[in-house]
Order: C-alpha cells, then sequence, then structure tokens
C-alpha cells in the first residue's frame, strides 16, 4: 500500500510537472509540503512525527519517487537520510524535539554539506573547520555540490574540530552563512544543487551534534541515503523501460512494429533482466536491513550494480525510441542523465568498486 | 456521533475487465477500494474533523477485501468491519443491503454513507434496498454535504443544476465522484491502520443463514454494449456546409 500510494502521488503530481521543472531547472517548493503530508520525509525514522516504516517499505517509496525523477527521491534521502538521520541518531532531545517534527512536515528543509571542493571521494582531506570561541563554535570553509543547499532551513555541516570530525546544525540566516546554486547542471535539473559558504559562522554550543565523532558519523548518514539510491535507480530504469516498450510496440518501420525486430527484443529482454535482478537484490537488501544484518559492502554492492545497469538500461531504451529517445517528450534521456549524477554521488562506482575490491582481496587501494 | 460507510473490494477498473460466465472475474485479479468509495471515506472524514465522529468502515466479501478496509483505515477512518461468508457468493444487491444493514446497526450510526453506484457492478440499487431495511430517509447523489445540530445539508444533483435539501438524522446517503478530492493515504495513517481494529464477521454472527441472502434476481445473459458507429465523414467539395447544415436540420437541432 505504500507504493501503491507514492506511485499514485508520482502519477497525480509528480508527473505533470516533472518535464518544465526538469526544463526551468527548479525544485518546486509546494512539492516539499506535499510529501511531508505524505509522510516521506524521515519516513523510516521512529516518533517526533516520523512514520516509522520498516527498510522495505522505505525503499519501495524511493522506488516510485525516482521513476518520476531522480531529484524527487534525492529530496527525500537528502532530507530523510542524510538531515533528519543524524539528527535522529546523534542529536541531543532537545534537537531532536526542535526540528525532526517540522522537517518531517516539510516545514524546514535540510541539508547536508560533507563534499568541498577539494575534498569529494576522500572526505578525509576537508578543510572546514569548527574551533571553539568560550562556548560557541566559529565555522569556516566552503561546501560544494550540496543538494537543496540555498532552499534549506537548516544545513548539517561536517567539519573538523580539535576532536576530530564534528557535526554541526546551522539554521539557514545565522550571520556568515551563505549559499550560491550551482548553475547550468544537465543531470538532476529538478533538483537544487549549491555551494555552501562559512564565513566565520557562529553557531552555539548546543548547535553541535553531541553522538558521534569521526567521519564514521557523515559515512553512516550516506550509508543510510545508498540504501534509498538501490531502490530508486532500478526505478528510474523500470521507467524507461517501460517507455521503450510501449513505444517499441507502437512504432512501425519496414511495414512492422520495431517491437518486432530481434534486436529490439533483445535489448528489451536484457533490459527486463536487470531490472528484475536489481529488484531483487534491492529487496534481499532490505529484508537485511529490517533484520539489523546488512554490511557496509553490501550496500556497496547493490548501488554499484543497480545504478550502473540503471544507466545502461536507459541508454539502450534511448536506442529503441531513436531519435524521439533525445527530447523531453520521453522520460528517457532525463533520466540517463539524472542516472550520471547518481553514479558519481554517495560514493561514486569508483569507490564503491574499490571497496568491493578490498572486501575480496583483502588489500587496500586507497588509504 | 457514529459514522457508517460502505465500502467495497473491486477489480482495478484501471485493468481489462475479464468475465467468468455471468459473472465479473475476481479471483487472482488486482482489486483496490473501489475509486467511488473513496469519495464517502473522504466525505466522512471531512465531518469528523469538523464535528467530531467516529468512523466506521463497513464491507463484504471475501478476505481479499480487508486490503480495501486497510486502504480506508490509513485515510483515517478508525474502525472496520469484514462480513465474510462462503454462502454470500454470488450475493445480489437485495442480499448484500440485508447484510450490511446487520453489520451496519452494531455500530449505532447517525449516518451512513455509500457511493451512488459500484464500479464493478453498476447497479446502483444497494443503497436504496439498505436505506429501506434501516427504516431511514435517503438522500441521494450528494455533491455536497454539510452537518448542523443534527440536520443534514445537501446539494442533490440533478440532470439540470441541484436541489438543496435538508433532512434530520438519521440518514443515509450517497455521494457523487467528484464530491470531494479524497485525501492520500499518508505514511503515518498506513503505519497507524495496522493497529486499527478490523472485524471480521460470519452471517452466523448477524443473526442471518444462508437462505436469507439467496439471491432474488438471476443474470441470464451478458452481452458487449454496442460499440458507437463511426461517424459520417463530409469530403468538402463546395458544399459541405449545405450537407452539415441539412443534418443538422434532419436531427432537428436547427
Ligand atoms: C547532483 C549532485 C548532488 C550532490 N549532493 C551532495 C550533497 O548533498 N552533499 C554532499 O556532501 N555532496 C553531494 N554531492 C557530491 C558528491 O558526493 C561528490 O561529487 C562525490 O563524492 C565525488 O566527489 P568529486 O565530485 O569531488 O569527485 P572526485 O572525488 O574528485 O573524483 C573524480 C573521479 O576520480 C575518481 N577517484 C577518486 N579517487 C579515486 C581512487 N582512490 N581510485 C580510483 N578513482 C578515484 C572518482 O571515482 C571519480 O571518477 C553531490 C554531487 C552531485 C553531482
Amino acid at each position: 500500500m505504500l507504493q501503491e500510494t507514492v506511485r499514485r502521488f508520482a502519477v497525480d503530481r509528480l508527473l505533470p510537472g516533472v518535464e518544465e521543472w526538469f526544463e526551468s531547472a527548479e525544485f518546486p517548493s509546494e512539492i516539499a509540503t506535499e510529501l511531508g503530508q505524505l509522510g516521506l520525509l524521515g519516513m523510516h525514522l521512529q516518533g517526533y512525527g516520523c512514520a516509522g516504516v520498516n527498510a522495505v517499505g522505505y525503499g519501495l517509496a524511493c522506488l516510485e519517487l525516482e521513476a518520476a525523477d531522480s531529484g524527487f527521491r534525492s529530496f527525500v534521502s537528502v532530507q530523510g537520510s542524510l538531515a533528519m538521520f543524524p539528527i535522529s541518531a546523534y542529536g541531543s532531545e532537545e534537537q531532536k524535539e526542535e526540528w525532526l517534527p517540522r522537517m518531517a512536515s516539510g516545514e524546514v528543509i535540510g541539508c547536508f554539506g560533507l563534499t568541498e571542493p577539494d575534498a569529494g571521494s576522500d572526505p578525509s582531506r576537508m578543510r572546514t573547520n569548527a574551533r571553539k570561541d568560550g562556548s560557541d563554535w566559529v565555522l569556516s570553509g566552503t561546501k560544494m555540490w550540496i543538494t537543496n543547499g540555498s532552499i534549506a532551513g537548516l544545513a548539517i555541516v561536517w567539519a573538523v574540530t580539535d576532536q576530530g570530525v564534528r557535526g554541526f546544525l546551522v539554521p539557514a540566516g545565522t550571520p556568515g552563512f551563505h549559499t550560491r546554486d550551482i548553475k547550468r547542471k544537465l543531470s538532476l535539473r529538478a533538483s537544487v544543487t549549491s555551494e555552501l559558504h562559512l564565513d566565520e559562522c557562529r553557531v552555539p554550543g548546543e548547535a553541535l551534534l553531541p553522538g558521534v565523532s569521526g567521519l564514521k558519523g557523515p559515512l553512516s548518514c550516506l550509508n543510510e541515503a545508498r540504501f534509498g539510491v538501490v531502490w530508486g535507480a532500478m526505478g528510474a530504469a523500470r521507467a524507461c523501460y517501460e517507455s521503450a516498450l510501449e513505444y517499441a510496440k507502437s512504432r512501425t518501420q519496414f511495414e512492422r512494429p520495431i517491437a518486432s525486430f530481434q534486436l529490439t527484443q533483445q535489448k528489451l529482454v536484457d533490459m527486463m533482466l536487470e531490472i528484475q535482478k536489481g529488484l531483487l537484490v534491492a529487496l534481499h537488501l532490505g529484508r537485511m536491513k529490517d533484520a539489523s544484518q546488512l554490511a557496509v559492502e553490501q550496500v556497496s554492492f547493490a548501488k554499484l550494480n543497480n545504478v550502473r545497469e540503471a544507466l545502461e538500461v536507459a541508454r539502450k531504451a534511448r536506442t529503441i525510441l531513436g531519435a524521439s529517445g533525445i527530447t523531453l517528450e520521453y522520460p528517457v534521456i532525463r533520466h540517463m542523465n539524472n542516472l550520471e549524477s547518481v553514479l558519481t554521488y554517495e560514493g561514486t562506482s569508483e569507490i564503491h568498486t574499490l571497496i568491493l575490491g578490498e572486501a575480496l582481496t583483502g588489500l587496500r587501494a586507497f588509504t | 456521533m457514529n459514522i457508517a460507510v460502505c465500502v467495497k473490494h473491486v477489480p482495478d477498473p484501471n485493468l481489462p475487465m475479464e468475465m467468468d460466465g455471468t459473472r465479473l472475474k475476481r479471483a487472482g485479479v488486482q482489486g483496490v477500494l473501489d475509486p467511488g468509495d473513496e469519495f464517502g471515506v473522504e466525505a466522512a472524514l471531512q465531518i469528523k474533523e469538523g464535528h467530531g465522529a467516529d468512523v466506521t468502515l463497513v464491507s463484504m466479501g471475501p478476505e481479499a477485501s480487508s486490503e480495501a478496509l486497510r486502504r480506508g483505515l490509513s485515510m483515517g477512518a478508525d474502525r472496520a468491519i469484514l462480513v465474510s461468508d462462503g454462502a454470500l457468493e454470488g450475493a445480489d444487491a437485495l442480499a448484500t443491503a440485508r447484510v450490511l444493514q446487520r453489520a451496519i446497526e452494531r455500530t449505532k450510526p447517525d449516518l451512513v454513507v455509500a457511493a451512488v453506484e459500484s464500479t464493478d457492478g453498476y447497479t446502483g440499487t444497494m443503497p436504496a434496498a439498505l436505506a429501506q431495511f434501516m427504516g431511514w430517509p435517503q438522500v441521494t447523489f450528494a455533491t455536497q454535504v454539510e452537518i448542523k445540530d443534527r440536520t443534514l445539508r445537501a446539494h442533490r444533483q440533478t440532470t439540470t443544476g441541484y436541489h438543496v435539501v435538508e433532512c434530520e438524522l438519521p440518514v443515509m446517503i450517497t455521494v457523487t465522484a467528484g464530491i470531494n478530492e479524497p485525501r492520500y493515504a499518508s505514511f503515518k495513517g498506513i503505519m497507524a491502520a495496522k493497529k486499527k481494529p478490523l472485524e471480521r464477521l460470519a452471517l452466523a454472527d448477524l443473526g442471518l443463514s444462508a437462505v436469507d441472502v439467496r439471491p432474488a434476481q438471476e443474470i441470464v445473459e451478458l452481452s458487449k454494449a454496442e460499440e458507437h458507429r463511426s461517424g459520417q465523414v463530409i469530403v468538402d467539395e463546395g458544399e459541405a456546409a449545405g450537407r452539415v447544415a441539412a443534418f443538422l436540420r434532419e436531427a432537428k437541432v436547427i
């Protein structure tokens, strides 16, 4: 029923506008509130106005959102897994009460600032730092590629301190904190991506996330969000496959539907196989997560496989649509372009390959 | 105030219908809460939000109907009753009304809401029979409802406009599609629904037996609706306007 609800919402509210939002490069703010009303924001967290669904339910919701557009799934991933999850897991009681209910309703949008201009795959090289000044903290540095950055009411900023990497809650409007949008993207256009600038930005001592220190803080958030990507990528792939199947049956060349050609059938079957396999991997992971048995390497396995295959499905679907495949009239190239971002964020395909390589060989290819 | 809403689990109307003899094929077909009933559930929930009310969903059907009830509970209804009994297979509208009346009586309702007709059978006779068994007045085709001091005020759809009717509770109403915009079941609603009471009853629990629900009607034959014949195509060779006018005159339109 969870899946059915999201699918219906996507058909009624997301699909009619998505081409326009993609083209004009905007994330419609009213959608945030509607996603909140549906209970999709922080849906897998317990209490504080969150729905408390299990991992499989969370995955299915991501699948249906991303079948509409990766931008919506990204929004929900960032809000729930990257912004609300750290508050829920590592925040103080006051922080939870102050932020979580308003974030669950969509009133406050959150963002997650880890990546920097010079620290992407290697976040341990981050330069953003926080120094203690009396009971306050003073933050300085720049974050880059931050989803929801300029529309966020609250930024979770990860910074180096004399106690290692710590997380800070920085509300929009804090003096010294400002954002600038990254323009001219050709991927994830229906999603806001920004830079965060922290210039001697002073926050009170209570802004520190007390429950975690070190990189395991942000990395644990990413692991949560990646789990949603594993499902979401298959949603995007399904949308491409469905579009290609329908097109192949109705498009005639050489006096026959192109679906009757063996080469086209091969493509359709290959697409279907990868989607079904990817979904089975996602479902298996979901059940393991619900049983608290999921290992980090397993999430890497699925993120690498499902996003890579989704991109391959999108490209095959694109060929079936011929020239029509390059327009926004059909969802395929939109998904294909979006998936390029999905391949890179939440750990690039190379980094996940190396994590798996280490798991196989016991030898670490990067430090 | 207690409100009972009649709901039905029907084969998904977005899928092609399949027949099984003179009956609609249901086994193995994806079912949904009848989209027409969503308007009834929404109408009851709006009254609940405005005045406070306890909303019970009542359905008759096989166990799969519990899915439709869960959806209604996820939208915000308080409890549900499902009447399932092998003897009810093939029940007609009259038998359904008899069964629903017994089940609904248990909820001590002030208001009973149903859709004008179901999206599978389309007989549209069950609500009238139910009102008759309840001994209640019935307001049909409501496009707007409002309750004030135990008086229902409703707009009744007519072919040319609407009637405004008032009626004291208790009353049975049927609502049209489009009376409101049914809400989505929210994730919190779906989680909460899992814990809401869903009572399962058999015929005997309602003091009825197989004889009481024997179908009184028999469907003897079924045939496809005639497809619309394609219209007449006039290719303009200078006299098309005249031919169109002649056609309209013949049809007594002009
Ligand atoms: C649309 C979008 C939204 C994003 N949203 C957020 C967000 O909300 N918050 C956030 O913190 N970040 C966000 N990111 C940033 C994203 O997480 C980073 O882009 C990602 O971690 C990669 O970093 P980079 O772009 O700096 O690439 P780099 O790390 O510079 O990598 C460049 C290339 O080198 C490869 N590479 C790097 N190291 C190795 C190695 N050891 N061995 C082999 N290959 C290697 C990479 O795999 C890649 O192919 C977003 C990115 C995009 C595109």
